[in-house]
């Protein structure tokens, strides 16, 4: 069969890629519901924002990992 | 190659430079956060330039916060503002939000250490002629969390005695007494492991990826500018904002980032202490 398309190069660079897509999705939602709760009780955002922030840590290390295991795994 | 990154990152693409100046821009790599030493190679005390970098962001540190705390007055200036306010923001949004008053107070020193001292070593990496933040060699951060890890642990223990801080851990109680084969192994893992794992990944990655954005930058415009077809000149002046915005954003991460290690720390620390 004649090749079509051929990619050079290491499969690994698009793994970033794909690791950033649930982790993005994670944060838009942790971002929205707490402006979306920020504006509900403008009183409790002091609490609201450090649970954003915890959460937005706990969501953001698994891309984070996705970047770190592109350079081991090569 | 701009100058900037020359500096940084000279004796590892050196040869590489010498070698392929037309092919492309020297994109950096991972060798840039581990240059030669220069003093030492391969003995006890070895030093190279992340090293190097890292001691001098702590003894600036060190000085800034010593003088910060004797200028101490009733009516600050304006220095001693800025020392008051970084102060009185960890005390306010991470120890007294997280801990409650009391705790807080007792944790303070503690979370301010390692605010401060992520803070500094992070805000190098967009310093001109530093260049490289030492919290890109998993070292630093692995420290950093360790002292967190045995912080938590250690303010459990003493809360609730160790025998009673480890069963509230691991065997939560509530659970169906077969649940716990399956229980116990995650609650080890996602407590005892995974949280030092996470605070070493987390800081060690954006410091890299920080880098890397930058430096990316830096050769492209550097390249577009000096090495490229005339047509693609103009974008190096695209290239060149875009060092700027990077800069700025990359500033904002490094005080996020302390932001974050220093409230994840109080977070587990208050997790421990309400263990029951």
């Amino acid at each position: 069969m004649d090749i079509l398309a051929a990619v050079s190069g290491n499969i690994a660079t698009i793994g970033y890629g794909i690791a950033a897509i649930g982790p993005g999705i994670g944060i838009g939602l942790l971002v929205a519901k707490t402006q979306e709760a920020t504006a509900r009780q403008p009183e409790v955002s002091g609490l609201l924002r450090a649970n954003m922030f915890i959460g937005a840590a706990l969501v953001e290390a698994l891309g984070l990992i996705g970047l770190v295991a592109g350079f081991l795994f090569k | 190659m701009s100058i900037l990154v020359q500096a940084a990152a000279l004796p590892a693409v050196l040869p590489a430079v010498l070698q392929a100046k037309s092919s492309g821009p020297d994109w950096p790599t991972l060798d840039d956060f581990f240059p030669p030493d220069f003093i030492g190679g391969g003995g006890l005390l070895p030093l190279n330039r992340v090293g190097l970098v890292r001691l001098v962001a702590i003894i600036i540190l060190a000085v800034l916060l010593i003088l910060g705390a004797r200028s101490l007055k009733v009516v600050p200036t304006r220095a001693s503002g800025i020392f008051e306010y970084c102060v009185n923001f960890v005390k306010k949004q991470i120890a007294d939000e997280i801990l409650g008053e009391e705790a807080g107070r007792r944790y303070l020193p503690l979370i301010a250490t390692i605010f401060f001292t992520v803070l500094a070593l992070n805000i190098t990496g967009v310093i001109p002629f530093f260049n490289v933040s030492s919290n890109g060699v998993v070292a630093m951060p692995l420290v950093l969390a360790i002292i967190a890890w045995v912080a938590f642990i250690v303010a459990g223990i003493r809360a609730h005695g160790a025998g009673h801080y480890f069963k509230a851990a691991l065997f939560p109680a509530g659970a169906p007494k077969l649940l716990y084969i399956i229980l116990t192994p995650i609650e080890f893992i996602s407590t005892f492991v995974l949280r030092p794992f996470t605070l070493t990944i987390r800081l060690m990655a954006n410091m890299i990826s920080g880098h890397f954005l930058l430096a990316a930058f830096y050769v492209m415009t550097e390249y577009l500018l000096l090495h490229a077809a005339a047509a693609l000149k103009g974008v190096a002046v695209v290239s060149f904002a875009a060092v700027i915005a990077f800069t700025a954003f990359e500033i904002f991460v490094a005080a996020l980032q302390a932001y974050i290690f220093a409230l994840l720390t109080s977070v587990y620390i208050s997790l421990a202490l309400e263990e029951h």
